[in-house]
C-alpha cells in the first residue's frame, strides 16, 4: 500500500495571516499622509520603516508561503529527506 | 526637506505594477540569491519616484524578502548562515565606500558622469562574471555532467590549502577551514557592486562558488544571508535622511515575497548548473541594456557629439525594455526548470508504485 504522504494543508493558518496581511496593507494605504510625514522625517524615525519591513515580512511571509504549499506546490521530497 | 516632493501619488494601476515587478523579481531572487533587484530601481524610477528614494525603498523591500527567502531555503539545508554573516560584514563596509565613490563622482562629473560609472560597471563586470558563469555551465551542460556532482576549482583547491594562524574558521557550505581573510575582499566587492549596480550577488555567488568552492545551490542560498545584512544596514542608513517611501517598498515586498518563496522551492527541483544558467543569462543580456546607455552618457559629457532627443529616448526605452527581457526571460527559465523537476519527480514516484500492480496481475 502506498504510504501516506498526504500532510493536512495548513488552510486555516492561511486565512488567518491573509486577513492579518490585508489589514496591514489596508491601513498602510489608507493612512499614506500620515505614514509618509511620519516616516519621511529621518533621524529616529528611521526606526519604523524598519520595524514596519519586519513586521510585513513575518505576516505577508507567512502567508505567502502557506499560499503555495495549500496550492500543492512544495519542495521536492528527495532534496527535503537528503538534507 | 519637503517631504511630499520626494513621494508620488499611488493609484491602482501603480500597484499593480509594483506588485508585478516584485513578483518576478522575488521569484529570479529566490533561485539565484539576488538579481531582481536591478530593475526595480529602474521600475519604480519611471513612475517618476527620485533616484535616491528608488534606491532607498528598493533596498526596505529587500531585506524583508532575503530574510524569509534565507529562512525558506535554510530549511532545506541550503544556507551557510555563519558565511553569510563573515561575508555581510565586509559586504556592508563595501556598501558604504561604494556609495562614497558614487557621491564623489557624482560631485566632480555630476549625473551623467554618475550614470556613465554606473553603466561601464556594468558592462566590464557583467561581462566578465556573467560570461565566466555561463560558459561554466555550457561546459557542463554539453559535456554531460549536468547531474553530477560540482567538481571544485584549483582557486578554491588553493584557498584550502592557505593555513593563517587565528584567522582559519570552519565553514559548512564549503565542508572546510578557510582563512577568513579570504571572504574580506569578496564581502567588499559584492557590497561595492551593490552600491554600484543594486545587486551584489552577481559578485557574491560566482565568488563564493569559483574562489571559495561552495556549491551552487548552497552560493545562492547564502547569498540571501548577505543581502539581508546589507540590506538592513542600508536601509537604516536611507531612512535616517526619511528617504524611503515604505508604501512602494510594502507593495513591492507583496509581489516578492510570493515569487521568492516559489524560487526557493524551485531550488529543490533543479539539477544545481541551473543556478549558473539563470545568472549568467541575465548578466550577459543586462549588460547589453546598460551597454546601449554608455553613448548618452558620454554625449551629456560632452566625450562624444551630442545625441538628438529622439535618438536618446530610443536607447533608453530599448534599455529598460531589454532589462526586463532579462528578468523575464530568467523567470521563464526558472518555472521551466521547476515544471519539468516537479514531473521528473512525479514520474519516478508512479514508477515506485508500477511493479507490484504489475505483478499483481501476473503481466510483464
Amino acid at each position: 500500500m502506498a504510504q501516506s504522504t498526504t500532510r493536512k494543508k495548513p488552510v486555516g493558518r492561511l486565512f488567518v495571516m491573509g486577513i492579518i496581511s490585508i489589514a496591514l496593507y489596508t491601513a498602510l494605504l489608507s493612512n499614506q499622509d500620515l505614514v509618509l510625514s511620519m516616516f519621511g522625517k529621518g533621524g529616529m524615525y528611521a526606526f519604523l520603516p524598519i520595524i514596519t519591513a519586519f513586521a510585513f515580512s513575518v505576516i505577508h511571509g507567512s502567508f505567502t508561503g502557506n499560499f503555495w504549499t495549500v496550492l500543492g506546490i512544495e519542495a521536492a521530497r528527495k532534496k527535503k529527506e537528503g538534507n | 526637506m519637503d517631504i511630499a516632493a520626494n513621494f508620488i501619488n499611488l493609484d491602482a494601476l501603480t500597484i499593480i505594477y509594483l506588485f508585478g515587478v516584485g513578483f518576478v523579481g522575488g521569484l529570479v531572487s529566490g533561485f539565484i540569491g539576488s538579481g531582481g533587484a536591478f530593475v526595480l530601481t529602474p521600475a519604480m524610477m519611471s513612475l517618476g519616484v527620485p533616484g535616491l528614494v528608488a534606491v532607498a525603498s528598493n533596498m526596505c523591500h529587500k531585506f524583508p524578502k532575503a530574510l524569509v527567502g534565507a529562512i525558506k531555503r535554510a530549511k532545506y539545508g541550503q544556507v551557510d548562515v555563519k558565511l553569510g554573516i563573515v561575508l555581510g560584514i565586509s559586504a556592508e563596509a563595501g556598501v558604504l565606500y561604494g556609495a562614497h565613490i558614487q557621491e564623489s563622482i557624482k560631485k566632480a562629473f555630476g549625473d551623467a558622469g554618475s550614470n556613465l560609472y554606473v553603466s561601464v560597471a556594468f558592462v566590464v563586470i557583467l561581462a566578465l562574471v556573467g560570461g565566466f558563469v555561463l560558459r561554466d555551465a555550457w561546459k557542463t551542460y554539453f559535456a554531460g555532467n549536468a547531474d553530477a556532482e560540482e567538481k571544485m576549482g584549483l582557486l578554491p583547491l588553493w584557498v584550502r590549502t592557505i593555513k593563517i594562524p587565528g584567522t582559519m574558521v570552519y565553514f559548512k557550505s564549503l565542508n572546510a577551514r578557510i582563512s577568513i581573510l579570504f571572504t574580506i575582499p569578496l564581502g567588499f566587492a559584492t557590497g561595492m557592486l551593490a552600491a554600484t549596480i543594486a545587486v551584489g550577488g552577481f559578485i557574491g555567488v560566482p565568488s563564493m562558488i569559483y574562489v571559495l568552492g561552495a556549491p551552487s545551490l548552497m552560493a545562492s542560498a547564502t547569498e540571501l544571508v548577505i543581502a539581508f545584512v546589507m540590506g538592513l544596514g542600508g536601509s537604516f542608513k536611507f531612512a535616517l535622511s526619511g528617504l524611503v517611501d515604505i508604501r512602494l517598498a510594502m507593495i513591492i515586498l507583496a509581489g516578492s515575497l510570493f515569487g521568492i518563496q516559489l524560487g526557493a522551492i524551485g531550488t529543490t527541483y533543479v539539477k544545481p548548473f541551473m543556478i549558473k544558467v539563470v545568472m549568467g543569462v541575465i548578466m550577459v543580456i543586462v549588460l547589453f541594456s546598460r551597454g546601449l546607455m554608455v553613448p548618452v552618457y558620454l554625449a551629456q559629457l560632452g566625450l562624444i557629439d551630442k545625441l538628438d532627443g529622439s535618438t536618446v529616448s530610443v536607447l533608453k526605452t530599448t534599455s529598460f525594455g531589454i532589462m526586463i527581457f532579462a528578468l523575464l526571460l530568467g523567470a521563464f527559465i526558472v518555472m521551466s526548470a521547476m515544471w519539468s523537476g516537479r514531473r521528473a519527480e512525479q514520474r519516478r514516484e508512479a514508477q515506485l508504485h508500477q511493479p507490484s500492480r504489475v505483478l499483481e496481475h501476473g503481466e510483464i
